[in-house]
């Protein structure tokens, strides 16, 4: 094995030009893999945050659209309990009219309660001001703020479709990058707008956010039987299928892609060390009647194959992390952020670079079962 | 003197379709410690009957004894070892390993017998490199080498696990007649000093002259055997 080994490093250390060219295959093959691989993971994260990041991802409303209902302690309970849900929270909604001194707009109030300004990253989303905290204050959307034609630290009138009527003090605005959202929103307390809608300690809703998005589906099906008659579970992957399917595409067009740079590599390697056994028949054919046996000439170019992987694998991890940090160094947006936040997904980069290895493994196995059948009589009789 | 090689009966086919019959019933014996050769023209045959002695070739009829050991019925890997540890090959062309430099090729045998080259191998390597006068080259690349230097690398490649027969084929076909006398002298003296068999395939009248032992193979047949 050790002579194996040696032979294998001298035959390749031999050939410098030729051996550093098929390493440079294999990290090229190895660097595609793994730009390519976090780019897409990176770009599908990003665009999960941007569009369902700051919504929650399962909602429980009522059957009968936009009516209160009590929120019992055991189903608040249930939900605080499970650790695959994060940033639960009440909120009490109703239709309202925004009267400033000129304007007259329709918006939507929402009285939120728990942990639902996390949800909705309110803090970040803070134009300018602050959120409300005190019972009579109000944030309003950016786009909304300019059409009631008031500014922070103004008072404007909230009345609600019944005709009640109340003055709230405006604290801060907002900027949730939905220009909906932007026009039409304004979030209190929930105190407030229970109040204000006459719901006593009832909700319209309970959103919540899951850790592992792609589960809201199934992590909704295993709450709905502590969901009561009336009510029901609604999550964000049946809401939005067209997204779901675009995203499952660009997965499965990353894992082909994948796929054939894998081949690539894997034929590239097999067809050099195929040539390499040619190269090297007749040194294999006079070992062989030195008297080494076929299983350690076969080990020589498993070797080979190993050595080539084990370089091409660890410089392409260099190259392909390389292009990735020039990516987010260059391309960024007018912001100055990252145009795609790519993560360096750890197991990732070592899956590629034991892809590296492991096919340069299975490349050399044909030219090691080819030098096996080597016979040194056809070397010599040859020449 | 006992017999070291032992050929009986040894006849070699080649091709399945086309039949090419190139050696006929060979009965052949070597002693041990003396010093042949076996002559013939190009196509007689002798080639093939060193490959067959050698155990780089198999007979396609007949039944060869090495060291009072039946061939036929070993296995690739026992072939491989008695190759390794009884029969040293010097060939027309040096067929030395260009990767490896004069000293690592001398070695090479005994790596592939022993994992580690121990003290004395090395002392027996350092010794087969002054009696074949390559000390100053040893560190050379086996290219970087006269052809004189390379055919005598071989030579002391063939003999570093101390094998009871060489085999050398046209050993000095290659070299100018003042390099063959050279090469012809130092097998004489190993094979006095050592006692190694040898038997030489070669083309060389000169050479053959000065062994002990002349078989002439004809159109696959033993033409001649004459001992001095």
């Amino acid at each position: 094995m050790k002579l194996s080994l040696s032979i294998a490093r001298r035959f390749l250390s031999f050939s410098k030009g030729q051996t550093i060219l098929i390493i440079l295959g294999i990290a090229v093959g190895i660097s595609v893999q793994i730009f390519i691989g976090l780019l897409i993971q990176g770009l599908q994260d990003s665009l999960v945050n941007r569009t369902i990041g700051t919504s929650p991802h399962i909602s429980i409303v009522s059957e009968n659209k936009g009516a209160a209902f009590e929120v019992s302690d055991q189903l608040f309970n249930r939900l605080t309990e499970d650790d695959r849900l994060i940033h639960i929270g009440r909120t009490a909604d109703g239709a309202v009219f925004a009267l400033s001194d000129n304007e007259n707009e329709s918006a939507l109030l929402r009285g939120f309660d728990d942990d639902l300004n996390v949800l909705y990253q309110l803090e970040n989303a803070l134009v300018d001001g602050r959120l409300a905290t005190k019972a009579n204050e109000v944030i309003v959307g950016k786009s909304l703020l300019e059409n009631l034609d008031v500014s922070i630290d103004d008072s404007i009138t909230l009345q609600t479709l019944s005709g009640k009527t109340l003055e709230v003090k405006i604290v801060g605005t907002f900027d949730l990058g939905v220009s909906a959202v932007n026009e039409s929103w304004i979030v209190a307390q929930a105190d407030l707008t229970q109040n204000l809608f006459d719901l006593g300690s009832t909700y319209t809703g309970v959103e919540m956010q899951v850790k592992d998005v792609f589960a809201a589906d199934t992590i909704a099906q295993d709450l709905s039987p502590n969901v009561t008659d009336g009510l029901k579970i609604v999550d964000w992957k049946t809401q939005n299928e067209a997204l779901l399917s675009g995203l499952n595409g660009q997965s499965i067009s990353t894992y082909m892609i994948q796929l054939f740079v894998l081949v690539s590599v894997v034929l590239g390697i097999s067809s050099v060390l195929a040539i390499t056994v040619l190269q090297k028949s007749r040194q294999i054919g006079i070992l062989k009647a030195m008297g080494i046996n076929d299983g350690q000439a076969s080990l020589i170019f498993i070797f080979q194959g190993l050595i080539l992987g084990i370089f091409g694998g660890i410089l392409g991890i260099g190259l392909g992390v390389g292009l990735l940090q020039m990516f987010t160094t260059f391309a960024k947006n007018p912001d100055g952020t990252p145009l795609i936040p790519i993560t360096f997904d750890m197991a990732f980069i070592a899956f590629s670079g034991s892809v590296a290895v492991l096919s340069a493994l299975i490349a050399s196995i044909i030219p090691a079962q080819k030098s096996k059948k080597l016979s040194p009589i056809e070397v010599i009789r040859n020449g | 003197m006992d017999n070291i090689l032992q050929l009986n009966k040894i006849n070699k086919i080649y091709g399945t379709t086309i039949q090419t019959q190139v050696l006929f019933d060979i009965d052949l014996a070597f002693e041990t410690g003396s010093f042949n050769s076996i002559i013939g023209q190009s196509g007689s045959g002798k080639s093939t009957l060193m490959n067959i002695m050698g155990t780089l070739d198999r007979p396609t009829k007949g039944t060869i004894k090495i060291n009072n050991t039946d061939i036929s019925t070993l296995k690739s890997k026992e072939l491989a070892l008695l190759r390794n540890q009884t029969i040293g090959f010097i060939f027309q062309f040096h067929y030395l390993l260009p990767e490896f430099t004069a000293i690592q090729n001398i070695l090479m045998p005994a790596r592939i017998k022993n994992k580690q080259v121990s003290g004395e191998t090395l002392a027996w390597a350092q010794e087969l490199i002054e009696i074949t006068g390559l000390t100053k080259v040893k560190n050379n690349p086996a290219s970087k080498m006269s052809g004189g230097q390379q055919q005598r690398t071989a030579i002391a490649r063939a003999l570093i696990n101390k094998p009871k027969i060489i085999l050398a084929d046209e050993p000095t076909g290659n070299l100018d007649s003042d390099t063959a006398e050279q090469i012809y002298a130092l097998m004489r003296e190993i094979n006095q000093k050592y006692g190694t068999t040898f038997i030489i395939i070669t083309h060389d009248q000169n050479i053959a002259q000065k062994t002990d032992r002349i078989v002439e193979i004809k159109d696959g047949k033993i033409q001649a055997d004459l001992r001095r």
